[in-house]
């Protein structure tokens, strides 16, 4: 399952890169979650994948009693995860402000700070 | 402001005070030296990288040091007068100091590492001397020309210096010095030999990097006293010097040497005749005299290593005094020009008695040390074992040429017919810009009368030095016998004053001569300019607006960095093994890439968003079935917000296309694919390698005892790592809040 796991990760880079390259800045914010999803699952993955086995202590031990997930990836991801999360909504709210503002989603045509050669100031 | 009309205060007197404790204490070391050879001390700096602060007092290093502090005291006291007042002279003070001590430390550093930061020291401190005159466009041109020329060398020379150190296994001079015939024989000698003397060339302004010397003249006149005469463009000199023992013998250093120093040797000489600003004719000799040191370091004789050594001092002693003397003469008259000056000599006798003896000196008559210096030169030219003929009438020619300038700087201003009024009506200098004309003048006779004071103390041990200890110094003395070096010097006197006497027809054909020749310094501007468009080309192509080249390229650079180190570790994966598959777990993979590729190639954003989501539930999936529900919680109600709010964010926007465009881009997708193979590569490579439990044993075990949770991950994220998650809390809030901020902000303002 690893291995079909690492694959399915380079599918999801893949696509979110091609998206991030993309002229409309709404398709980039897509790239943005596919590209966060990918890296949770890298973090997830490489600390190895333990069916059904939440790690829990269970009443009366101090410790696991069998073999269980391996927490520390979970941990990272779930900080990653809200991180993530209020990365993608600031820029989702960058973009729908930009649109308003400049009249566009193509970042091409964004050129406010960097005015277009011939047409500088 | 330092003292204001009535003099400097304390920064006109205490570098007076540093540079003469330090020439006392190098006098003091005579002795030392004269018995021992060589004194070294050692003080670790940076030990890892074998960089020590290790000092080293041989005969070479204790002339430079005793040129620099001995004339160093000199220009100190005679600025402390010359430039009485000024507004900044503390800066001035400080400039000249730093200086100085920066200019001490390469000529006694024993570390090659030392030697460069020193060498560089001297660069950015003679700059900021140039420079000191930086109202001026000029003078900000020259400082700039300066450092650029000089700072392209020493780089240049760093490189050398490194792979010198390298091949002698040690970056201590003492070690490389005794490894000559190693240095010689190793495969990076060219390399080496060419670098370092890349360094030296521009340091030394030896033809062709000698146009930014006499622009430097830009500076105030003691400064270009004590840079000109004995220190900064005397640092190349000092360099190829100090490697002689080890570079030296071959037919590579030989001509390289030789050639260079002729050619600037015998160019600056005509170039010093076809001025008329006195300051510049001045500088001009100076190159000259790099010249003929460079020459004379070419060779491996007795004679032309006394030669060096003799004449390094002989002109470091009438070029400061000449210097100064310019610059009483400036400062009575107000003007420097060699066809406006005469008839000085009424109005200041002392500094006309001065100038009169120093170029005595430069032109070579006896008593003088000049004349001794002029004697060793053609015995050394004569020896020179290639080309005698060649070496000796360079010197020739440059030596009778310097007795005409020594003429008109000089001789003229003092002693011919006062024939156009003068700006200023001239007075004689106070004592303290007299002092240092008058004392190196002095010396100059002094050391002409008895040249044992020289022989014993400083030459013997200077030319141990440069030649390793092979050679012994030939005696220095005023009549050798009728011989064929005092043929010479008589053919130079003969030579000379013929110049002397048709000096100004000569100059005037030499200045129409030159004005025909291409100089590099015309070039200097043009070349100034293509570098900045360059720039300016660059940065426009680079930084050309465009996101999508900005992500393109770091992309690009993602892709080369991970491949290329997976490529050049060989850490390519073996045969994945697929091992335990289920199929519900097929069907989670499946719904995820089928959700990613409609998310990406889907022209429709109703369709986009619904892909999304499919990808976010299937990684909760994958989060639930492998034992993280608490993840798995996170990541739906995450998931769900993130299609809820493009959802209602959409109502607002355009569709993802335009009419009739199509979003299909090839070459994207094929870097998409190649990153996220390799993505793929490097997880496949990174769950071959054992996985390192301890952290996760340390929680699974301390969770209950320690933190009394029983749910490990939540433990984990509220106690031992309560710090991140607060920040993690931060940022969402931060991001919340500027999100706000930005929607409240109102709408439909355009720029």
């Amino acid at each position: 399952m690893e291995t079909l796991l690492a694959v399915t990760v380079g599918i999801l880079i893949g696509a979110a890169v091609y998206l991030m390259l993309a002229r409309n800045v709404m398709r980039f914010i897509f790239g943005l979650v596919l590209i966060s999803n990918a890296a949770n699952l890298i973090i997830f993955t490489a600390g190895r994948l333990t069916p059904g086995a939440p790690p829990l202590i269970p009443e009366g031990a101090d410790a696991p009693a069998d073999v269980v997930a391996n927490a520390l990836p979970q941990a990272l991801v779930l900080t990653a995860i809200v991180i993530g999360f209020g990365l993608f909504a600031f820029a989702l709210v960058l973009v729908f402000r930009a649109y308003a503002t400049l009249g566009t989603l193509e970042s091409d045509r964004m050129r406010v700070a960097e005015p277009d050669e011939g047409a500088a100031p | 402001m330092a003292g204001g009309r009535r003099g400097n205060g304390l920064a006109g007197v205490l570098p007076i005070a540093i540079s003469a404790a330090l020439f006392l204490y190098f006098l003091a070391m005579i002795p030392d030296v004269a018995a021992s050879g060589a004194l070294v001390i050692h003080w670790q700096w940076v030990p890892s990288l074998d960089i020590a602060l290790s000092w080293r007092l041989d005969g070479l290093s204790l002339t430079f040091a005793l040129l620099i502090s001995g004339i160093g005291t000199l220009v100190m006291l005679y600025s402390n007068s010359y430039l009485r007042g000024h507004p900044q002279y503390a800066r001035f003070a400080l400039f000249l100091t730093s200086f100085m001590l920066a200019m001490l430390g390469l000529v006694l550093s024993d570390n090659l590492i030392a030697l460069f930061v020193f060498w560089e020291l001297t660069t950015i401190t003679s700059y900021l001397l140039i420079g000191f005159g930086h109202e001026t466009p000029k003078g900000r041109r020259s400082a700039l020309q300066a450092l650029f020329v000089t700072g392209a060398g020493a780089l240049a020379m760093l490189a050398g210096l490194i792979l010198l150190g390298r091949a002698a296994g040690s970056f201590e001079l003492s070690d490389i010095l005794r490894m000559g015939p190693e240095i010689r024989a190793h495969e990076h000698y060219t390399a080496i030999l060419i670098l370092v003397l890349a360094g030296a060339f521009t340091k030394s302004a030896q033809v062709p990097f000698h146009f930014w010397l006499p622009n430097a003249m830009a500076a105030p006149t003691p400064v270009s006293a004590f840079l000109h005469s004995a220190t900064m463009v005397k640092a190349g000199v000092y360099l190829m010097a100090r490697l002689h023992p080890t570079l030296s013998g071959t037919d590579a250093w030989l001509w390289s040497l030789t050639i260079a120093g002729a050619v600037t040797a015998v160019y600056a000489s005509f170039k010093a005749l076809s001025q008329t600003d006195l300051k510049q004719a001045l500088a001009y000799t100076t190159l000259m005299a790099l010249g003929t040191l460079t020459l004379f370091l070419g060779q491996q004789s007795g004679y032309a290593i006394t030669a060096f050594a003799t004449f390094l001092i002989v002109h470091s002693l009438y070029k400061a005094a000449l210097f100064l003397v310019v610059g009483c003469i400036d400062h009575a008259t107000g003007t420097r020009e060699a066809e406006v000056l005469g008839g000085l000599a009424r109005a200041m006798p002392i500094t006309a008695a001065a100038a009169a003896l120093s170029a005595l000196s430069m032109a070579g008559f006896p008593p003088f040390l000049g004349f001794i210096g002029k004697e060793l030169k053609y015995a050394g030219a004569l020896a020179v074992a290639s080309e005698p003929m060649f070496v000796a009438g360079a010197v020739l020619l440059s030596n009778a040429l310097m007795l005409a300038v020594a003429g008109v700087v000089a001789f003229r201003p003092f002693w011919r017919r006062n024939e156009q009024p003068l700006p200023r009506a001239p007075h004689e200098a106070p004592w303290p810009m007299l002092a240092g004309p008058v004392i190196l003048a002095i010396l100059g006779a002094l050391f002409g009368l008895w040249p044992d004071l020289l022989q014993t103390t400083l030459v013997d041990r200077t030319v141990q030095a440069v030649t390793g200890g092979d050679l012994e110094a030939k005696e220095l003395k005023l009549w050798a016998g009728v011989n064929m070096p005092l043929i010479l010097s008589i053919a130079t006197f003969v030579l000379g004053l013929l110049l002397y006497a048709v000096h100004r027809p000569l100059r005037r054909g030499l200045q129409a001569f030159f004005a025909r020749m291409i100089s590099l310094d015309g070039r200097w501007d043009g070349f100034l300019d293509a570098v900045k468009g360059l720039s300016a080309w660059q940065t426009r192509t680079i930084q050309n607006g465009r996101l999508q080249s900005y992500l393109t390229i770091t992309f690009a650079v993602v892709l080369v960095t991970l491949g290329g180190t997976m490529l050049a570790r060989q850490v390519w994966p073996a045969a994945p093994e697929v091992g335990e598959v289920r199929w519900s777990h097929i069907a989670i993979v499946l719904l995820i890439i089928g959700g990613t590729l409609l998310a990406a190639f889907t022209r429709s954003r109703i369709t986009a968003v619904a892909g999304l989501g499919v990808v976010g539930i299937g990684v909760a999936m994958v989060f639930i079935v492998f034992g993280a529900p608490d993840v798995a919680i996170t990541q739906l109600l995450v998931e769900t917000l993130v299609v809820v709010l493009v959802a209602v964010a959409m109502l607002r926007l355009p569709f993802l296309d335009r009419k009739g465009e199509s979003d299909w881009r090839p070459g994207h997708l094929l870097l998409g694919t190649a990153l996220g193979a390799t993505v793929t590569a490097i997880l496949l490579a990174v769950l071959e390698t054992p996985l390192d439990r301890r952290l996760t044993d340390f929680f699974e075990t301390a969770s209950w005892p320690e933190a009394f949770g029983r749910n490990v991950v939540n433990v984990i994220l509220v106690d031992f790592r309560a710090l991140d998650t607060f920040g993690e809390i931060a940022v969402v809030v931060i991001a919340a809040l500027a999100a706000y901020a930005l929607l409240r902000t109102t709408a439909g303002r355009r720029p």
